[in-house]
């Protein structure tokens, strides 16, 4: 096991971030904590880098205990948090020098392993981080988490505040990097990356919702679910609610997704009542279920 | 110890890429050392002089030329009543006014005394002082003068005059000269302020931007760490200290009696008072400006209790145990001393072991501080 949590909480004065977790992430998995913000997701990452103590439970890091520990995994792992922390005043290559010193290496020992992601910014080497863009920054501090080949990458919310175009390159360098055996624990809040992780823990107020591959995640939702349209978004929002079976309506880009109460469930009836309240061009039919749809569900159900 | 390097080596690149903080740590200093220097003055100069001559005789004019002929007193005017100079005095346009009454001459012929009356303007106190002390001196030397001469013409015969003389000597600063005084003082608070802030404030600058938690993630060393970013500022602090003694030495002509290599061992442990100061502040604030204005009101303290502009002897007895605390006290002490008096290592032995002592204990502190807060 790469990274093992037992029972891990932590609270702020009276705040509970996190409540009682237990997970663990395989060796050369990559791993997503799926969340909104405020979820907890910061915190643990914090907890796991040895920047934070636990007030409750357990946890190890590529065999070693956070708290025992924590000199050493300090030098086996990665951590790139949310917020863009490298020196703005030094340039790029300045950056990764001074973190390949402090971790006791060079750039060119593990270059190999950065050298995709560093061909892209070397023609910026001389140009200091403050001045890059949004993209090229995030590549950067990839290159100063993993300068030392670390076992285990953390990365926050890597994406955030990035293009779409940045982002799915972003993705794929996570998926090179698993295969040459890097255990990584990511964290985002787009339900979309979800998929790309190998298993993804779903969390919501510090407490995990829902622990499985993306796959079964899906798979093993039982409930269908229904795409709706209507030329009056919000009427129709509002008239869905009002169905006697409803069980939850929520916008889902640019359709509405309806779920029912009964498994016997006749779409047909559906269209004669929402017919009935002037709706036109009126779409009703079964849509593909989301990491999206499992998480609205769950969340809902806690509330 | 490479990573140490490597650490001094990133915050002199910081420090000398930082635009606006260049001119600030390596021309603001000296000019300041400049300005302060010839501005901060003691010395009570152009005191503005009228009188009220009621007598108009040889005697009241001698007297009156006596003040003309003093290089600290601008003559302003002669008023002809108290009235008149009184009014002058309220518009601010007068400091001094001197009043010779009728008859001055005769009596002082006559009975061998007269009297004069003085007003002061005393809004600022000290140099109110300062001016009564000139002019009792001028008073004096006229006296003297006056005296002999009327025994002279009284007695027809020569008598010697009775009056003992005193030629002080001031020892250490010959000529009273208040620049040889407050150069190396102003040279010691422009050595604490700028190494004291730059100290705090580079600290709290990594919590600002996010870097230490970069760098708490790596297996660096806190004392790796520490002595890596206040390093450089201990250098900074022995520059300042080399350009302003040798401005002072070229600029003001100020005398380096003793020996230069001990004012520069003081000052290495003094600066790590300073910087152990600034990290123990950077412990306790999360911006800049925090620790901007805790330095600020620590330096304002230490300055006004230092016994740079007010002698420590004449502050009530609780302030001079206070003073005691105070780093920049020993400081100013120590420089003055050797500079201007040539005191050797066991002249100044005591101050140089306390300050050692507050390295020790403050840098301890702040240390443990550091683990505390991550």
């Amino acid at each position: 096991m790469s990274i093992q949590v037992q029972n891990i909480s932590k609270s702020y004065q009276n705040n509970l971030a996190v409540n009682a977790l237990t997970f663990e992430v395989k060796e050369g998995e990559l791993f997503g904590l799926i969340g909104p913000d405020g979820a907890g997701k910061t915190t643990l990452f914090r907890i796991l880098t040895t920047l934070l103590l636990a007030n409750e439970g357990t946890a190890t890091v590529a065999g070693f205990d956070v708290v025992k520990d924590y000199k050493s995994i300090r030098s086996v792992v990665g951590y790139m948090p949310g917020k863009f922390s490298l020196y703005q005043d030094l340039t790029i290559e300045e950056n990764l020098n001074f973190f390949a010193t402090i971790f006791g290496t060079k750039l060119e020992e593990n270059y190999d392993l950065i050298k995709d992601i560093y061909v892209q910014i070397e023609p910026f080497k001389k140009r200091r981080a403050g001045k890059l863009s949004g993209g090229m920054k995030q590549k950067l501090a990839l290159c100063c988490a993993l300068i030392h080949k670390p076992k285990v990458l953390f990365l926050d919310e890597p994406t955030t505040g990035v293009d779409p175009v940045s982002r799915k390159e972003f993705w794929e360098m996570l998926k090179r990097l698993q295969q040459k055996g890097i255990t990584i624990l990511v964290s985002t809040p787009y339900m979309d990356e979800a998929a790309l992780c190998d298993r993804i823990a779903l969390i919501q107020k510090g407490s995990i919702l829902k622990i499985d591959t993306p796959d079964q995640i899906i798979q093993n939702y039982d409930k269908t679910i229904y795409d709706v349209q209507s030329k009056n978004t919000h009427q129709l929002l509002h008239d869905l609610k009002n169905y006697p079976t409803q069980y939850s309506v929520f916008a889902f880009g640019e359709f509405i997704h309806y779920i029912d109460k009964n498994e016997a469930f006749n779409s047909d009836e559906l269209e004669n009542y929402l017919k009935e309240k002037g709706h036109q061009e009126l779409v009703i039919k079964k849509s593909k279920t989301t990491i999206e749809d499992v998480f609205m569900d769950l969340t809902n159900l806690k509330q | 110890m490479r990573t140490i390097l490597f650490i001094i080596q990133k915050e002199f690149r910081q420090i000398f890429r930082n635009k606006a903080m260049l001119p600030i740590i390596f021309v603001l200093p000296f000019i300041q050392l400049l300005v302060l220097s010839n501005a901060a003055s003691f010395e009570v100069k152009n005191i503005k002089f009228s009188y009220v001559d009621n007598d108009h005789s040889a005697a009241s004019r001698e007297l009156i030329s006596k003040f003309q002929s003093s290089s600290y007193f601008v003559m302003v005017d002669a008023f002809s009543s108290k009235k008149e100079a009184n009014v002058q005095m309220q518009k601010g346009k007068v400091d001094v006014i001197l009043e010779i009454p009728n008859h001055f001459e005769s009596y002082l012929v006559a009975d061998k005394k007269a009297s004069l009356a003085v007003s002061i303007n005393a809004i600022d106190g000290a140099a109110a002082g300062v001016t009564n002390v000139y002019i009792t001196q001028i008073i004096n030397s006229y006296n003297q003068k006056t005296q002999s001469k009327l025994y002279q013409y009284n007695d027809n015969s020569f008598v010697q005059p009775q009056s003992i003389i005193t030629i002080p000597s001031f020892w250490f600063n010959n000529n009273l000269n208040y620049k040889t005084l407050m150069v190396p003082g102003i040279l010691v608070l422009l050595v604490t302020m700028l190494t004291l802030f730059l100290a705090a404030m580079n600290i709290v600058r990594e919590k600002e931007m996010g870097t230490l938690e970069q760098i708490n993630v790596t297996p660096i060393k806190k004392h790796q760490f520490i002595i890596g970013k206040l390093f450089p500022f201990w250098v900074l602090g022995l520059f300042i200290l080399t350009i302003g003694l040798v401005i002072a030495k070229l600029a003001f002509q100020i005398p380096i009696v003793g020996n230069i290599g001990l004012i520069y061992l003081f000052t290495a442990v003094y600066l790590l008072v300073i910087l152990g100061l600034g990290l123990f502040i950077s412990n306790y604030t999360d911006t800049q400006q925090q620790a901007m204005f805790i330095a600020w009101f620590l330096t304002v303290i230490f300055i006004l209790m230092s016994g740079l502009f007010t002698p420590i002897e004449s502050m009530p007895v609780w302030a001079q145990q206070i003073t005691r605390f105070n780093p920049i006290r020993y400081f100013v002490e120590i420089i003055r001393m050797v500079m201007l008096k040539g005191a050797t290592f066991s002249d100044i032995s005591t101050p140089f072991f306390i300050i050692a002592f507050y390295a020790f204990a403050i840098n301890g502190l702040a240390v443990w501080s550091y683990k505390k807060t991550n």
